[in-house]
């Protein structure tokens, strides 16, 4: 057995939040410096050209990248030989997004009720996903997630006879409605199998996988390569003005699923792919 | 149509600049604009529906949709870039008939926004979305006149220099993302 204080995941979590909307992780940097290099629209490549630059900015002047520092997601896999001291984790991780988000000068983006829609103005509660893994460490994942495209992100309950062809279409027309909305250069995130709510996850967590990594799965690894190739001659392009950079990865997660169904989670992300992985 | 052209424009915006503006353009708008999303968008269209005024002349001005991070000390402000226009499609159409010239956000509108945009001679705008960063570069000052208790949903008077925006829909309809 292992102890681990609270205390050190309050100031990760602080740490994490404000390193996440500053910086981009290299992979997600070396996919815009490439698209940029390969984008035939001028409008596209200067919009491309702007991104990165403003990139720059972010990290040599510490402005947030983005303005929407997001509703902050936070994964733990905790190993279960850690026996956790000082307070409840979850208040802990709250704790830490509290003083990640206003002593880190990021917007507070929550509201309280989400029809009364009052801010709580310090950016928690987080949304915060569990898992018991072996071991005595703790895995945590920080990923600020902008709503632009988050509400471009869908959910579909295929039947098993749509298949293959179902799921491409059913990325496709996810990505078609998100169009400028979401912020192009997209990485799309997909849950394919479980439940309803556990496709979502599926792809939620699909996103914070390595753009340059592919799934293991030889024809997962093809379905992504095929959807990103057809999303990207879609023509939506940086910014939705037109180009063949539309995403800059399509990462598929997989899980058994029942014998009727066949979910689908779409999840959105801009080219503010954001996520911080800490082990402790 | 003509080509896309650069060009260098002041707000608030006249009838007559509006009207010059082509779906397309690359335009760098010097002046002052304000800010306001959701929020800040239902609370005047909940005051216009009381008949009461709002806390800013609509008339030839531009309203750009966006709540920023929040400045760190000795910065007019913190990222700044736009949100996603159509949470504002209900909003929009009641305050262009009431003189609004011009808009910034990202993204698509509804057809409801187009006819109010062509009826009243203005501009729909995009800014880059996720370069809040590069933004804040050309906002000079940024002041909150309105509805403070918002937070970064305030309206914001912002002095802007040189803030580089795309004509998506023009006076005449014309619409750069496509119908």
């Amino acid at each position: 057995m292992r102890t681990i204080d609270v205390g050190e995941i309050i100031s990760s979590i602080r740490e994490m939040c404000i390193e996440a909307n500053h910086f981009l992780s290299e992979d997600m940097k070396c996919a815009m410096k490439c698209a940029e290099e390969g984008e035939d629209s001028t409008l596209g490549r200067q919009i491309l050209a702007q991104l990165g630059e403003n990139l720059e900015i972010a990290g040599r002047e510490m402005i947030p990248i983005c303005q929407d520092t997001g509703m902050a997601v936070v994964f733990l896999e905790i190993g279960q030989e850690i026996h956790f001291t000082g307070g409840l984790l979850e208040d802990a991780v709250n704790e830490g997004v509290r003083q990640g988000y206003t002593q880190g000068y990021l917007r507070k983006s929550i509201v309280k009720d989400p029809l009364i829609r009052e801010n709580t103005k310090d950016n928690t509660p987080a949304v915060i996903h569990y898992e018991i893994v072996q071991g005595d460490k703790l895995r945590i994942t920080v990923v600020p997630k902008g709503f632009g495209s988050e509400n471009m992100s869908r959910v579909y309950m295929l039947k098993p006879a749509d298949g293959v062809d179902g799921v491409k279409e059913a990325v496709l027309t996810a990505v078609k409605e998100a169009g400028p909305n979401a912020c192009p250069p997209m990485v799309v995130g997909v849950g394919i199998g479980g439940t309803f709510e556990k496709c979502a996850l599926l792809a939620k967590k699909a996103l914070t996988r390595p753009v340059d990594e592919r799934s293991q799965i030889p024809y997962v690894k093809e379905l992504e390569e095929e959807l990103l190739e057809e999303i990207n001659s879609s023509g939506i392009g940086p910014g939705g003005l037109g180009g063949k950079t539309t995403a800059l990865a399509v990462n598929i997660n997989t899980y058994p699923t029942h014998i009727a169904g066949l979910p689908v989670a779409v999840n959105i992300c801009c080219h503010v792919n954001r996520h911080v992985v800490r082990e402790i | 149509m003509r080509g896309r052209m650069e060009r260098h424009v002041n707000a608030p915006l006249t009838k007559e600049t509006a009207a010059e503006l082509k779906a397309g353009d690359y335009v760098y708008l010097t002046g002052i604009i304000y800010t306001a999303r959701d929020a800040a968008h239902k609370r005047m269209y909940e005051a216009l529906e009381r008949g009461e005024r709002l806390p800013l002349e609509m008339e030839n001005n531009v309203i750009y949709y966006m709540g920023p991070s929040p400045a760190r000390p000795g910065r007019p402000i913190g990222s700044a870039g736009p949100t996603t226009s159509s949470r504002m499609d209900k909003y929009a159409p009641a305050l262009l008939d009431l003189g609004l010239k011009g808009m910034i956000g990202k993204g698509k509108r509804n057809g409801a926004v187009r006819d109010a945009i062509v009826r009243n001679g203005a501009v729909y705008f995009a800014a880059v979305g996720g370069a809040g960063a590069l933004l804040s570069r050309s906002i000079v000052s940024s002041e909150v006149i309105a509805y403070e208790d918002l937070g970064t949903e305030a309206i914001r008077r912002l002095e802007i220099k040189e803030f580089p925006v795309i004509v998506v829909m023009d006076a005449e309809g014309n619409n750069l993302y496509g119908d």
